[in-house]
């Protein structure tokens, strides 16, 4: 018994692994084709993907959008999550529905519906529009995030500050912000990560200017290469660094 | 403060992100419903209540079979990725060392935090005819010529179900570990065995949070377009593969429009037919 357990792990986590495993590697292939067997270690495809100006720029472009859609959404739902968890207001509960329903519809329908008003109303699309975007699919989470770290044992600081003679925008600023800056980093990279690694409503949205999942999208057309093995290593890394950093500084020190 | 200025804060406060979701999802969405009831005559497109859409919907076997295909996959993937995931989670959450668990269970979905591209390409590169897996089977002499693996649905559903066995291990992890240890010493106490404890213990304890899980899984195979595209190839296609042919190929936005809406519906249905099992605020 306790050997089979330990087996199906194993097995598991080779399953798991596999895909990543075989990116990473044959990375750095020394040869046209990332297939067994395996030539090198050689650099070069990352040296040839660095130098390349559509993906670098793709890069720039995916890391802008990420953290400017990410900040746009963490901010609106900091200020939603404050108004509602805050104040009493007729019609609570049907405004907690509206910010969450986003997340319950898939991303292709988000675009979809994005794509066809901006197409009514003429609006280029660019990487304006793909954060636009990217902020209704994450506005959601961080809302639902920071909405749920606002417990009441905050609101006598709050109320202290008040009574001292802070202004309302004061309190916010000072008070309840930095209490929360635990919920709303997490928020905020959460948001990152999946800004960054998003696809379809990039796809959809951005016309002559691409993100960088899109840009490996137009790579695929012409099949296995060591170069996108490259670049894929490379956004791997990326978002594994930021969840790595989410997990060891926000989470762990909410948890202690 | 008096109440009646509070309150008005209190709205200038949920304003922005209310205004934003009104304009940028529910309008669009709107827009959306309106437009499946519209018809494209030559180039021009002319709103109405026409139900040509949706008549082409079932009437194009092309159209209906993507339906069905769609809905295969999709329950093939959760069916497969929770008999995978269960004992997954069951092993870090029982067997670990709790010390551990944390850490093995982020190490067993960090791949999970790849790019959807990026992940179906690296599966490519396991499966194509050249690939690893093929490889492999040819030196060890297990098969004399490659098998086709990509480019089926078999590559489809493993892409799939690599990316929901880490999610499905995640909440079913998070389940497990917050049941009470003494359910299971009051099992084993009444002389209960272990399959006797997990059977009439452990799964019945567990359900709500497999089927929220399972719910999850159903929404998110059933709208992704990347997976099938690089991993399915051409041969039959999805809901996903189908809309986006209809915008980029045809521009008919009014049929694609028509699609969301009946993919939108299915994904109604399975709530409503998994709504009792649900407690989506334990997610």
């Amino acid at each position: 018994m306790r050997t089979a357990a330990w087996l199906y792990l194993i097995l598991a986590f080779g399953f798991i692994y596999l895909p990543v495993g075989a990116l990473v590697l044959f990375s750095f292939q020394d040869g046209t084709l990332p297939v067994p067997p395996f030539n090198g270690p050689s650099l070069k495809w990352y040296a040839e993907v660095l130098s390349d100006g559509d993906v670098t720029d793709a890069l720039l472009h995916s890391l802008l959008v990420a953290t400017g859609s990410s900040a746009v959404a963490v901010l609106l739902g900091f200020l939603a999550a404050y108004g509602l968890a805050r104040h009493v207001l007729p019609g609570s509960a049907v405004m907690r529905v509206m910010l969450i329903a986003p997340l319950t519809v898939s991303y292709l329908i988000v675009g979809l519906g994005l794509l066809i008003v901006l197409n009514r109303i003429g609006v280029g699309l660019s990487l304006m529009t793909a954060g636009i975007g990217h902020v209704v699919i994450n506005l959601p989470l961080a809302f639902a995030i920071i909405y749920a770290s606002m417990g009441a044992q905050h609101e006598n600081a709050e109320r202290a500050a008040r009574d001292l003679g802070a202004s309302e925008a004061k309190v916010v600023i000072l008070v309840t912000a930095p209490m929360l800056a635990p919920a709303i980093a997490a928020a905020f990279f959460l948001s990152v990560t999946l800004s960054w690694d998003e696809f379809i409503i990039a796809f959809l949205l951005t016309r002559f200017d691409i993100t960088l999942p899109v840009e490996i999208w137009s790579m695929l057309r012409s099949g296995l290469s060591p170069r996108l093995n490259a670049i894929g290593s490379v956004v791997f890394l990326i978002s594994v660094t930021a969840v790595l950093l989410l997990e060891f500084t926000v989470l762990r020190r909410r948890r202690s | 403060m008096s109440a009646a200025t509070g309150r008005r804060r209190g709205w200038g406060f949920v304003a922005p992100a209310l205004i934003w979701t009104l304009a940028f999802f529910i309008v669009p969405f709107l827009v959306m419903g309106a437009m499946s009831f519209a018809t494209l005559e030559g180039r021009s497109l002319i709103w109405g209540l026409h139900l040509d859409n949706y008549v082409e919907v079932v009437t194009r076997a092309y159209l209906w079979r993507a339906i069905l295909v769609s809905l295969e996959i999709t329950l093939t993937v959760t069916v497969v990725s929770v008999i995978l995931a269960y004992p997954l989670a069951a092993i870090i959450a029982f067997r670990v060392p709790p010390q551990w668990q944390r850490l093995v269970l982020l190490l067993a979905i960090l791949p999970f935090w790849t790019s959807y591209v990026v992940r179906s390409y690296a599966w490519l590169l396991v499966l194509a005819r050249e690939g690893l897996v093929n490889q492999t089977l040819m030196n060890i002499g297990l098969i004399a010529e490659p098998i086709t693996l990509a480019n089926t649905r078999f590559a489809t559903v493993t892409g799939f179900v690599h990316f929901f066995v880490m999610l499905l291990t995640l909440t079913i992890y998070a389940n497990l570990v917050q049941l009470s240890p003494n359910y299971r010493r009051a099992a084993m106490d009444l002389g209960a065995n272990a399959f006797q404890t997990f059977r009439h213990v452990i799964l019945p304890l567990t359900l709500p949070g497999i089927a929220t899980g399972a719910f999850l899984t159903f929404v998110l195979c059933i709208g992704d377009y990347v997976t099938p595209q690089v991993l399915g190839g051409n041969n039959e296609l999805t809901m996903p593969q189908v809309i986006m042919v209809q915008l980029g190929r045809r521009a008919d936005f009014p049929l694609a429009s028509a699609l969301a809406i009946v993919m939108m519906a299915i994904v109604t249905l399975a709530y409503l037919a998994s709504a009792r099992w649900l407690r989506l605020d334990r997610v």
